[in-house]
């Protein structure tokens, strides 16, 4: 230990640190703002595209659409703007025909899967009491297993008429919807099961079995607010 | 330093095959398992990730004589997170679809160490031409691996690739391939591969030396 280490630099000053931090921080603060202004409106025109897509899906008989949010006094009044979204608004969508006749309503629902989360729309048909058909709108189930809920066509055969027809009192669904093992449906409101996706098809069946309870009665009690709402 | 005298093509080239940053360097483990269980899924994001380092590298390196290496790590991470939210825009504006299948790997390509990695062991101390050249082959190098193992993993897992069915119906898809352990054992099968093509290189170049030595000798 005879040499001594060599001098260390002399450090930098604490006005360098500073420059280059904060010089660098409002470049990058200015940049994520520019991008973030010029994206924007081409996001959201993406989402309500996507919803206004996942409504027709689930109504194939709809050629248009309003959205209609429940009001605190427990009726339903038209939004303006189409297809409007937004996280936890109460929002059902209308769905008309060519004569501006009510052929269904889209309600979005979401409960927890496997994974996270599963976000998904479905349509209510008046005329068949029933749900008609289903889009999932978010999920993050496991690829291969649990997405076979979007994709299984078996699974999604339940839901071109799966019965929700309510009870004498009008404040219930006479049947909840139940989910079965796979192969054992026998009930228009039973819901056939996906062998290596038990959680996740379970998990749809209970979110629209909660969903339609919540929505249905009241949907049912205030049908005339729906009528020609184009 | 012996990289001085490399040109930009070798600094592009390197990356692609020589140091590919996952099948040589095994760097940036956690999307290339992540996300590479279809082919679609790993290009996009090994674009993104591509993007992202050319960006921070041309960046860093134009500022390398402005950053004062005590705050480096920091302002780099700066540098990487911002243009990172840029591509989080940039993806949902162009597909919300694959912006659903990505999910939360992209803001994740933050903390790729291959990203800081290269701005702290490269383009810290190199031009900014070099660095961009090094950064775009070691892109488009994580790209190309990515898609190697997203590709095999949607053949075998899902009988298609970019979602075209490529097997008769009677294909039984092999599930375990698109679950992550199926990512472990694709990229295990692309490591013997390289590692066993690096092998027999260098099994031929020294027996070329052995048999001029014994000519020479002759």
């Amino acid at each position: 230990m005879s040499r001594a280490l060599p001098a260390s630099p002399a450090p930098t000053s604490t006005w360098h640190m500073y420059r280059a931090m904060v010089g660098v921080g409002v470049c990058c603060g200015l940049l994520i703002v520019g991008v973030f202004q010029a994206t924007r409106p081409v996001i959201e025109r993406n989402k309500a595209e996507a919803l206004q897509s996942a409504i027709f899906q689930v109504l194939p008989d709809a050629t248009a659409s309003t959205t209609f949010r429940l009001r605190d006094s427990g009726d339903f009044a038209p939004v303006d703007g189409s297809a409007a979204g937004g996280d936890g608004e109460p929002l059902v969508y209308a769905g008309y025909d060519d004569d501006q006749k009510l052929v269904g309503l889209a309600v979005e629902a979401q409960g927890m899967g496997y994974q996270d989360v599963i976000r998904l729309i479905y349509g209510y048909s008046f005329a068949d009491e029933a749900i008609i058909g289903t889009q999932v709108l978010e999920s993050k189930e496991t690829p291969g297993l649990g997405d076979k809920i979007e994709t299984d066509p078996g699974f999604l055969e339940n839901f071109e008429r799966l019965d929700v027809s309510l009870a004498q009192d009008q404040s219930s669904l006479a049947h909840p919807i139940v989910p079965v093992r796979h192969g054992n449906k026998t009930q228009p409101w039973e819901v056939d099961g996906i062998t290596g996706a038990t959680i996740s098809s379970e998990a749809i069946a209970n979110i629209l079995n909660q969903s339609a309870q919540q929505w249905i009665p009241r949907i049912q009690r205030n049908l005339q607010d729906f009528q020609g709402g184009e | 330093m012996a990289v001085s005298t490399k040109t930009t093509t070798d600094e592009f080239i390197k990356g692609l095959w020589k140091d590919n940053p996952v099948f040589v360097q095994v760097l940036g483990m956690c999307p290339a398992l992540a996300v590479s269980n279809t082919a679609r899924n790993a290009l996009a994001m090994g674009l993104a990730t591509a993007f992202v380092l050319v960006m921070s590298n041309m960046v860093v390196s134009s500022l390398r004589s402005f950053i004062p290496k005590e705050v480096r790590i920091a302002t780099y991470i700066l540098v990487i997170a911002t243009f990172v939210t840029l591509v989080d825009y940039v993806i949902q504006a162009i597909s919300l679809d694959l912006y659903k299948a990505l999910g939360a790997f992209i803001s994740l390509i933050v903390v790729n160490c291959l990203i800081l990695g290269r701005a702290e062991a490269f383009a810290s101390k190199n031009t900014i031409a070099r660095s961009t050249m090094d950064g775009l082959g070691m892109g488009v190098g994580f790209a190309f691996a990515l898609f190697s193992i997203g590709a095999v993993r949607e053949i075998f897992g899902a009988g298609s690739l970019f979602g075209v069915s490529l097997f008769h119906d009677a294909f039984q898809d092999w599930v375990v391939m698109v679950l992550p352990s199926g990512g472990f054992f694709t990229l295990a099968g692309w490591l013997l591969l390289f590692n066993w093509i690096k092998q027999r290189k260098a099994q031929r170049e020294r027996a070329a030396t052995l048999s001029l030595t014994e000519e020479a000798a002759r």
